[in-house]
Formats: structure tokens, sequence, C-alpha cells
């Protein structure tokens, strides 16, 4: 494979991105969003490329370095790509939904003036993305999770005088922080026992550090690799919202929803999952960290869907529906169906950004609401986002045939067919997770696109605020409010966009779960040990994609997510007082989701607070009045004391002074007779 | 070479102009601005050669210059440049020149004095990094006081008079130590060769002594915890100038002289005393970091980041004993002074570059407080492009410079002990903390008051000048390599000398 | 017969008279700048009695020494007396504390 062409990949999103970014009065609007979205759009042909001749032309994987960072004690760390089936793949959805999302952005963000800024952020982050996903050592790995975290930093923040805004980026940021800091340890222990940051070393060191123990005190030590897999997978919990450090996702909606598709469901949170595939030679052999892993994926999976049906924001919906779903694709990792798992980000990655562009496209056609509550009936006046949006729903619930399905079905077989001890817990987990996903899914179809249409009533409110008066008092069905309220249809460079990402949505389930999954898609770019291997297990059920979805309806999982669109059917769309009554009944489970089981609370209120405290109690008390009030002041008022006595002697009248010369005189005298 | 050369005139040059300056007087300050940013200028392109020429396969002193000083003392003129010394003299040389730019004519009081202050104390702060005896360098050490002490004295706030007599007795009381340990082994070795002190052999006892002597010098100027309480005063009441300076370099040399003294001159006392020094760097890191989140002075808080970053100084210098004792080899351990070294480069032109940005939004509103900004980047777009890479420099992110040393030492670190790395990796997090909080609240946000809705985008000035050293901070942090070839052999010296005992056996 | 002790004690009881009329004296600052011309007489006397009784002219030539001295000091002594009493209307030794601490 050439080296320039992967660099190109790399480079061209960043030059758009400086070009877009730096380029000031030179570089007009529509010239930044072209300039970028070729960028984009040839580097996402050229991943193509490269996906077709390491697949289809059995082109070895590439290794190798671009140039020498440095060498630091022997250490020598090198920027180089490490192309893969699996980096392949990874590319090609990067690339793609990046493109997709800066076409949708000439739409949505037309009007907004920081336009070129925000083309500039998305090639910076698209760099940023290859960057990590195309990396061969842990250096550039770093980086790349960084510079995507910060990228979303800004991104997050673009409306930056939003106070909200400004709250949630700082908020996503310092979250990924507390990841990042697990991750730099996890990267310092690969060093500490490989000595290199390359891959390979690490792989190939793996099974001799799966044999040593780590001193954590001078008495208790750990297993070495554990260790440092769980480190690393600290980092993966920040960039991938996992329980606890998921918090940062939902409040991430602040950001224009083209950045909720790019990053937040389709590519940077998702960059956890693929560190830990791409690891998967090290967390092979550590059972402690891929239980571990098992655990909090399967509790993300469950917990955070459930918070998905109490939420009103359509954007936060399918957020918590995101960090439920990467819950799914983790547990696919701790169970080392690692296929399973970048299967599911595959899929995931076209239903979610659809859900989020379609989720977009309300919010455009509903003039900036985010309220459901305020919606509803808009199939009618929406077609093609409702159409899209039922795609990606049904994608999403696991409808047998939909390229979620495929995915989805698979982790919760894995997690069955997993002799982890963690296993159990993880299989009931995902399992009632299939049926809380088909619920929020569909109770936002039906509050958005069907039933009663409330948006008048919000809209009629909103205008008799806005100065509009008249209209505002009364509300109904009646067809006389054909002002601005009017919810339409989005132009086509956001439709298309949603077509585009609803054609795979469909589809790409069913053509490749046979070759990735089974088809030994991802030769030895991810390592499994026999022992673990349950997609091979799996495997010898599985005779073919149409027979594999036919069986889909007569598993549990099936009834479980119809259920879960039956239920929302009955509470949201045929009694909706029933809702009210069943919120009602279980006040206190309620007021626990509502408050986001206190995660935030308690970051706030503990963490936040508690550290100003800290911060403000160690300076007054330690630097204010310790160091500098009784040290150095002390020292000064001691000196100034001391003086302060002396001063008492000089009396200033010369008679004393006479007098106390010839007493000392005397003294001196006296002495100097009497000792001879 | 034996004469004058190369070095003598990095050190003079500068002196030499300041005091035309100051000849000029204030009546041809036109005349002055130009001479002064012409040597500074030009003492940058007379380092040029130092870099070039500069043979980066020897550990030993380059560009040698030796002539009797003080016979009677068998005390030298004697100069010369190793690895370690090279990229400090470099970051001076580089960073006097966004000082007198930034002071153009923003200084309305005495402006010749102003920037003559800055070019004598550039040739003087040269003169530390260049010289290869321990008198010389106490000479220039203590010369250098002198300028920063009228800079903050003249030209500082309204606690300008408190901040500088902190200032310059916490940095005496510390250096007159110093001189006393160079007095007793100028006794024992004969003259003052730094080299010939880091061949003395002494009793484990002379060098805990010894240590402890330097440590009062050197951690004042680093500062470390607990002596750091002049920093944050000093600089809250210095000019931007000031601020820059001290932070760029006057506290490089605190981490300088450990490396060029404490370690190889007193190697058992450190290995004794070096979970001592671990201690403060920690908490240093992360006391620091918790006081810098709640500080409601940019500049304030700037500082106590300074005292954080700097506390990852020493932290890889004194790390390597503990890697040596934990693993048994010494791999790892010129990774912890790599990291120091690039460390103290990174600082300089970070924490420089944050002073000018705080410089900037001061000049404008006359106010340093963070309540009294919110929102600038409405009015101020391209400043507030510059003050958030730099403050992601701050908070380390790999791409800048802030990152590369962060990382080499938290990676030595770990290699000496599982904890000191996770203490130290802290500082990601508080780091993030507190100068993006610190973002938060000035950049971002809707315009919050008259003030803010009236300043000026930068000037062509002041675009240069942050755009000059956003350069650096960006060409660092993606090829440090250079840097590190350039220090390599010298810091596997240091190693060598640090690690081997001084003791008879 | 006056002896050298009788001579030297004379001396000592000068001196000690001067010394005391230092201290003692609180009002007037010529009386001062007296008392120290009375501790030079006193050396004087000294001087002059180890000549006579040692046969030795320098101690007499001393004498001329400090007489010059001592009126150059009494010359200076007056004419800052002159000057003090100008400014500050006074010459009373009591007021006199600008030194105090």
């Amino acid at each position: 494979m050439n080296p320039n062409l992967l660099l190109a990949i790399v480079l061209l999103p960043l030059a758009g991105a400086i070009i877009a970014g730096l380029g000031g009065r030179l570089v007009s609007r529509m010239a930044a969003a072209y300039v970028t979205i070729a960028g984009v759009a040839i580097s996402c042909v050229l991943s193509l490329i490269v996906l077709k001749q390491i697949y289809w032309d059995g082109v070895p994987a590439f290794n190798g370095p671009v140039y020498t960072w440095l060498v630091s004690d022997g250490v020598t760390m090198q920027v180089g790509f490490l192309v893969d089936r699996l980096t392949a793949l990874m590319m090609a959805v990067v690339t793609f939904v990046s493109l997709c999302v800066h076409v949708y952005t000439i739409g949505y963000m037309h009007d907004d003036p920081g336009f070129k800024r925000f083309f500039s952020y998305i090639s910076l982050f698209t760099f940023s993305m290859l960057m990590l996903v195309m990396s061969n050592n842990f250096m550039q790995l770093f980086f790349g999770w960084e510079a995507v975290g910060v990228v979303s930093y800004l991104l997050i923040g673009f409306w930056y005088t939003r106070p909200s805004a400004i709250f949630a980026n700082l908020k996503a940021f310092l979250v990924n922080r507390v990841g990042d800091f697990g991750f730099v340890l996890g990267i310092a222990g690969v060093l500490y026992y490989t000595g290199s940051l390359d891959y390979t070393a690490a792989f190939e060191a793996a099974p001799r550090i799966a044999q040593e123990s780590f001193p954590l005190t001078s008495t208790t030590s750990v297993e070495a690799l554990g260790l440092i897999c769980i480190l690393l997978f600290i980092g993966a919990m920040g960039k991938s919202a996992q329980v606890p450090l998921h918090v940062w996702l939902p409040d991430s909606m602040e950001g224009p929803t083209p950045i909720s598709a790019l990053i937040h469901a389709a590519t940077m949170v998702t960059a956890g999952i693929f560190m830990v595939a791409r690891m998967s030679p090290l967390f092979e052999h550590s059972e402690l960290a891929l239980n571990f892993v098992l655990i909090i994926g399967a509790t993300t999976a469950l917990f955070m869907g459930l918070l998905g049906i109490v939420n009103n924001d359509i954007k936060r919906v399918v957020a918590y529906s995101t960090l439920s779903q990467l819950g799914y694709m983790t547990v696919a990792l701790g169970v080392s169906a690692y296929g399973a798992a970048i299967f599911h980000l595959m899929t995931h990655a076209f239903f979610k950004a659809l859900l989020f562009l379609a989720a977009g496209s309300v919010i455009i056609g509903m003039h900036h609401e985010q309220d459901m509550r305020k919606m509803g009936g808009l199939a009618k006046y929406m077609p093609v986002t409702a159409v899209t949006c039922w795609i990606g729903a049904l994608a999403l619930i696991g409808t047998p045939f939909f390229s979620g399905f495929y995915s989805k079905d698979m982790i919760i077989e894995a997690a069955a067919a997993s002799h982890r001890w963690a296993a159990p817990y993880a299989y009931w987990c995902v399992l009632i997770g299939v049926f809380v996903t088909a619920l929020y899914t569909f109770r936002m179809l039906f509050l958005t696109f069907h039933g009663e249409e409330r948006f008048r009533t919000a809209h009629a409110h909103a205008a008799s605020h806005g100065g509009e008066g008249g209209h505002g008092e009364s509300h109904g069905s009646a067809d006389a409010h054909h002002h601005g309220g009017e919810p339409h249809e989005s132009p086509p460079v956001v439709t298309v966009p949603l077509i585009a990402l609803a054609i795979p949505s469909i589809f790409i389930g069913l053509f490749t779960v046979g070759p990735v999954l089974f088809g030994g898609y991802f030769g030895d770019s991810i390592f499994v040990l026999e022992r673990n291997d349950v997609l091979a297990e799996l495997g010898h059920e599985f005779h073919g994609p149409v027979a594999f979805a036919l069986h889909g309806f007569i598993t549990p999982t099936f009834w479980l997510a119809l259920a879960g669109v039956v239920t929302a059917w009955v509470f949201f769309l045929w009694k909706p007082g029933l809702a009210d009554r069943a919120a009602e009944a279980l006040r206190p489970i309620r007021t626990i989701l509502v408050n986001k089981y206190y995660f935030d609370w308690f970051n706030e209120n503990v963490i936040a607070r508690g550290s100003r405290l800290l911060g403000r109690a160690l300076w007054r008390g330690g630097d204010q009045v310790l160091i500098d009030g009784a040290l150095v002041n002390g020292t000064a008022a001691t000196v100034g004391r001391f003086g302060g006595v002396v001063r008492l002697i000089q009396s200033g009248y010369l008679y004393s002074y006479a007098f106390w010369m010839f007493i000392g005189l005397a003294v001196l005298l006296g002495w100097f007779l009497l000792r001879s | 070479m034996q004469g004058f050369g190369l070095l003598s005139l990095l050190i003079w040059l500068p002196i030499v102009a300041g005091l035309v300056v100051l000849a000029l007087g204030e009546r041809n300050i036109a005349a002055g601005r130009w001479v002064a940013l012409g040597a500074s200028v030009a003492t940058l392109l007379a380092a040029i050669p130092l870099a070039t020429g500069f043979d980066t396969g020897t550990a030993s002193y380059q560009f040698v210059e030796r002539l009797p000083w003080i016979p009677a003392f068998n005390s030298y003129y004697a100069l010369g440049v190793d690895g370690i010394s090279l990229p400090l003299i470099l970051l001076t040389a580089f960073m006097t020149i966004p000082v007198i730019v930034a002071g153009w004519n923003v200084i309305e009081t005495r402006p010749a004095q102003y920037f003559a202050s800055f070019l004598i104390m550039e040739g003087l702060m040269i003169g530390v990094f260049a010289a290869m005896d321990a008198l010389l360098f106490y000479f220039f050490w203590e010369a250098m006081l002198i300028p920063m002490f009228l800079i903050i004295g003249v030209w500082g706030g309204p606690r300008r008079v408190y901040a500088t007599i902190k200032f310059f007795l916490y940095t005496f009381f510390g250096s007159v130590f110093m001189l006393v340990a160079l007095i007793y082994m100028y006794l024992k070795a004969g003259d003052y060769s730094i080299a010939s002190f880091h061949a003395l052999p002494l009793t484990l006892q002379e060098q805990i002594w010894i240590f402890l002597a330097f440590l009062l010098a050197f951690a004042v100027k680093v500062p470390m915890w607990p002596v750091h309480t002049w920093l944050p005063d000093a600089h809250v009441e210095a000019p931007t100038g000031g601020s820059v300076i001290l932070a760029a370099i006057m506290l490089k040399m605190g981490g300088y002289g450990f490396l060029r003294f404490s370690l190889p001159i007193a190697p058992d006392a450190s290995r004794e005393l070096d979970l001592l020094i671990i201690a403060l760097s920690l908490i240093a890191v992360i006391y620091i970091g918790f006081v810098a989140l709640v500080q409601q002075d940019m500049k304030k808080l700037i500082a106590y980041s300074s005292i954080a970053h700097m506390g990852f100084v020493t932290l890889g210098a004194f790390v390597a004993y503990e890697i040596l004792a934990n693993t048994g080899g010494t791999q790892g351990a010129a990774m912890g002074m790599d990291g120091a070294m690039v460390q103290m480069i990174s600082h300089g032109l970070v924490s420089g570059a944050l002073f000018l940005c705080v410089g900037v939004m001061y000049d404008r509103l006359h106010s340093r407080e963070i309540s009294a900004y919110g929102g600038v980047i409405n009015t101020m777009p391209k400043f507030a492009g510059f003050m958030v890479l730099f403050a992601l420099a701050n908070a380390g992110l790999p791409g800048t410079s802030g990152f590369v040393g962060e990382f080499l030492v938290i990676l030595a670190s770990f290699k000496a002990n599982f904890w000191y790395a996770l203490l130290a990796a802290v500082t990601l997090i508080l780091g993030a903390a507190y100068t993006l909080w610190l973002v938060k609240r000035v950049i971002f946000g809707p315009v919050a008051n008259e003030g803010v809705a009236s300043m000026k985008d930068l000037n062509g000035r002041e675009f240069a000048v942050l755009g000059v050293l956003a350069v650096a901070v960006l060409l660092l942090g993606v090829w440090p390599a250079p840097l590190l070839e350039m220090m390599r052999p010298s810091i596997e010296n240091l190693v060598d000398l640090a690690l081997r005992t001084k003791l008879s056996p | 017969m006056i002896t050298l002790a009788h001579l030297l004690t004379l001396s000592a009881i000068l001196f000690a008279i001067s010394i005391a009329g230092i201290f003692l004296n609180r009002k007037n600052v010529i009386l001062l700048l007296m008392c120290v011309e009375l501790l030079l007489l006193a050396a004087n006397f000294n001087f002059v009695a180890f000549s006579r009784f040692l046969g030795n002219l320098d101690g007499q030539v001393f004498v001329f020494f400090v007489l010059t001295v001592a009126a150059a000091e009494s010359a200076i002594g007056l004419a800052i007396l002159v000057v003090l009493f100008r400014s500050r209307r006074s010459i009373n030794v009591e007021d006199l504390n600008t030194m105090k601490g």
C-alpha cells in the first residue's frame, strides 16, 4: 500500500480545516464549505480504495512510520500508520459519516455566522479521528484521542454565547480528561513492561506481561496486564461514555445537531470501542479486565436506556439511546466478541447518525424546538424525515432484516454463549435492554411524528410572547395558523444525507454480517484466544443472513422488542393518559430516572464543589495563613517585634548614651583588671 | 577557543544595547525602541550559529571561552554551552523579543529604562546559563535580580513594593546559602570551575549540607512548595513583560540549577533526599492545582499553574533515583530528565504566551479580575483563538509543546512508582479544569459588560507576537525530536554523573 | 610634696566631674560642650603630669595637639549650637531626641 495514499487520507481534511479556519477573508463562506467537503470526499474515496485493496485485493496490512516524533532514553516514538482490516473499516465508516455530515451542514448551518468555523472544526475532527484509528503506536493514539476530545470541546461549545453550551463543553472535556488520566497511565504501563510504545511490541509482549504481577504497594499486588487493560479501558469509558463517565454525552447535545451525529453517535464515542478491539491482543489475556469491561458495558446498556424513557428532549433521547448502544458494544468487547462490537459500531454509526440527522431535521422543521411534548403528528408535514426516522428506529430496536438486528442480536447471543463469570448479568441486562430500547425509541417516534398535533399550542404560545399577539389565545386544530410556526419538510441538503444514511441502515447488516463476523474479515487484526471465541461458537449455528433473520422472529429478543413497541403504542398513542398515571404510580423510580441516578448531582455538588472548597481551603489556609502568614510574614513580624524591643534602648538623649558608654567602659575595664 | 567569542557577544550585546537605550534617554525613546528591538533580534540571530554549530554528538562544553577574572580566587571568566544550557539560552534569546514588542508603546512611564532593564536582564540571564565558573554563575545569578527588582518595583501594580521586597528577600535568602556552599567547595577544590566541583569527592554529610544549601536557592527559584508564595505576588504586580520573563526564564534557573549543580555535585545526597524532592513536586502538582482552581485573578491563576508545571521539572529530574531503586536499571532515568528539560522549554513558551494574553486584555480593560471579563470571543475572535490554543497547551494537549514534557515525566515516573505516576497524572484533570474554566469564564459566554463590548481585537503587533509563539508551541509539540536530539548526549552524561557515587567505597 | 598620685587623683576628679556633667546635665547644650572640654583637660593634665615625672617632653607636645583639636571641636560645636538654636529656638538637651528609635 502506498504510504502517500494514507498520508493524503489524513492530511486532506487537515488542509481543509486549515484553509477554512485560517483563511480569513480570502476564503468565502461557500468556498470554505466546498474545500472541506472536497477534502473529506477525496479522503472518503481513498479510504474506500484502501478498504477494497485490503479486503478484495488481498494487499497485506501496512505498518510503517511517517516520521520520528522524538527519541528519549532509547525509546523511539514515531508517528506512523497501521492499516489493516479493522482500520480500513473504521476509516471508511469515519470518512463516510463525516462526508454526510459535511453535506448536511450546508443546510443545517446555512444562516449561522460561524459557518466557516464549523466546517473547519468538523474537518479537523475528521483528521483527528483518522489519526486515532490509523495509529500504529500508543503516543499517536493518545494524540488522536485527545485531539478528538478537543474538537468535540470546541464543537459542543460552538454556540459560545449560550451558558449551557459552554458548561456542557467544559464538562465534556473534564470528564474525558478523567478517562485520559487512566489512559495515559495505561500507556505508561505498556512502556514499563515493553520498553516501546508500538502496538506490535506490546502485542507480542502481552502473554509475557500476563504472567507478571504488579506491586501496587509493598504488600499488595495485582495482575499486571489486568491493571494496564483496566487503565486503558478507563480511557475508553471516558471517550465512549460508559458509566460512570457517561455524564458528558447527554449534555453535549448542546452542540449543533450535525455534531451530535458525527461525534456523539457515529465516530468519537466509538473510539473507545475501537481502541479495545485494537488492543484485543492485550485484553484477551486478562480475564479480570474483560469481566470489568463486561460489567461496565452491561450496566451502561440497561440503565442508560431507562433514562431515555423519561426524557422529553428529542436529541437527548437519541443521546441516551447512544449511551445504551455503546453499552451493548462494550458488552460485546467484554465477551471477547470484538468483531461483533465493531460490527455493531458500524451499523450503529449509520442508523444513529440517521436518527440524529432526522432529529435535527425535525428541529429545523419545528424552528429550533426540541421538546417532544410540543410536537406530534409531524409525519404529515415532514414525510421524508418521518420515513427515514422510522427506518432508523426499526434498525435501532433490532427488527429482523434491518442492519441493527444482525449486530445487536449477535451481541445478545454472544453474551448468552460466553463463559465469563459476569456474562449472566450482562445477558440479562442486554436482554431487558431490548425492551427498553423499543419502548423509548417508539415513544420518541409516536410523540414526534404521530398523534395529536401539539405544536400549534406551543407555537401560538410562543408567538404571543414574540409580539405577534392576536393569534395567541386560541388553540386547537384550526387552519387559521398558517404563520411561521407551521412545520415544514427540510431542504434537500438535509434530506439527501438522510436517505443516503437510511439505505445502509437497512441493508448493510444483511450484506455484511456473514463476511464481517463469520467470514474472517478481520483476519489477524483482531486477536481472540480460542477458549474465549464465542463468535466461532455462534458461527456453527449461522446459516446465512436470511435464515438468521427468520430465526430472529422466534427469539425472546424479538418478542421483547415487540412488547416494547406495543407498550409505547398503548401509553403514548392509544391512551396517552395512561402514561401520566403510570408515572404517578411509579413516582419513586421516576424521580430517580428524571434525576439521572443523581450522577450529575453528585458531580456538581460533591466533586466540583468539593474541589473548589478544597482549593479555597488550601489557598486561604495553606498559602495565605500558614506559609505567607506564619512563615513569611511571621518571620518579618518577628524581626519587627525584636526591633521594637531593641529600639526602646535608643532614647535619643545624649546623656543616656554617655551614661551607658561610661557604664560599659567601667564594666570592660573592671573585667580587664579583675581578670588578671 | 580561549578569548572572547559568540557567548560573550550574546551576553554583552544586549547589555551594551541596554546602556545605549539608557543613554539615549526618555526623550529619544522612538530611537530607543528600535535600538532595543534591533538588539534583541540581533541577539537571537547571533544565537542561531550557536544552535547550528552545536555538535550534538558530544556532552562536553562547546563554544568555550576562558579568561582570568579574579586571579586571587582562581576564578575565570569561563563560558560554554552544552545540551542542557543551549536550549535555555535559545529560549532566553527568543522570549526577549516578544517582551520588547509587547511593551512597544504600552509602557508610558520611563519607557527607555523599561527596555534597558529587559535588555540588561537578557544578557545576565544568558550569562547564568553560559557560565562555567561557579563564581561567575553566582555573579550573573544575583545581578539578574536587580533589573527584575526594578521592573516590578517601578512598572508594577499597586502592591508592587510588597511584591518586590518579598521577591527579592525570598530569592536572596536562598542564594546566600548557595554562595556558602560554593565557597566551601572552592576551598576544597582550589578553583571555582563547575567541572571540578563535579569531580570533587565529598563525604555524604558534606554532600547533604551542600545539597540543602542548593535546595534553598533553587527551590525558591523554581519555585517549589512551600517556598512558592513570592511568585503569585510578584506575577500579579509585575508588568506584562516582567511576568513573561519571570515565568518563561527566571523560573527555569531553578530547574537548571538542579540539573547543573545539585544532581552532579551531590549525587549521594540527591539519592538520600530524593523522596523529599519528589514529595514536594507532587504536592506542587496537586496542592497547587487545587489552589489554582479557585483564583479570581488571571495572573495569579497562571502563576499557580506555573508552579504546578514546574513540579514536573523537579519530579522528572529526581525520579531517576527511584527508577534505579525500583527496577535496578537506569532505563527511564534519562526520559525523566528529558521530560524535565522539555517541560522547562515548553512552559517558557506557554506561560509566557499566556501572560502576554492577559497583558493584551489588561491593556484594554485595566483589570486582571476574571469576573471583569466574559464573552471576550465576541469582540476579539482572533485573540480568543490564540488564548484557547495556549490554554489547551497549558492543559497539556498532545500536539502542543505542553504535552511532551508531561508525557515523558509521567512515563518515567511510572517506572519509579505507580503512585507517583498516578499523582502526577492528576494534572491532566486539574490542569484542564483550572485552565479551561478560566477560558470559559473569560473568553466564552455572552458579552459580560460594556468594557468587554468596547474591546478591540488584536492589532498587528500583538498578532505577530502571539502568532510567533503559537507557531513555536505547535512546532515543538508536533516535532520535538530536534530538541531532544540536541540534549541527548548531555542528558546521558548527566544521568551518569547523577547516578554514580562520590563516596569512596 | 606633691606626688604623681596627687596629680592623677586631681585629674581623675576632673574627669569624673565632667562625665557626671555630661549625663546629669539636662538643660543646656553649652554645658555639655564645657564638660567635653573639661574631659579633654583632665586628659591633658595627665599628659603634663606624666611628662613632668618621666622627664620626657613628648607628653607636653601632645597636649598642644589635644588643645588644638579641642579648640577646633568647640568651634564646630558652637557653630552647630548656633544653627540648632536658630532652627529649634531651644538648646535644651531634653528636647534633642530626634535620634530616638
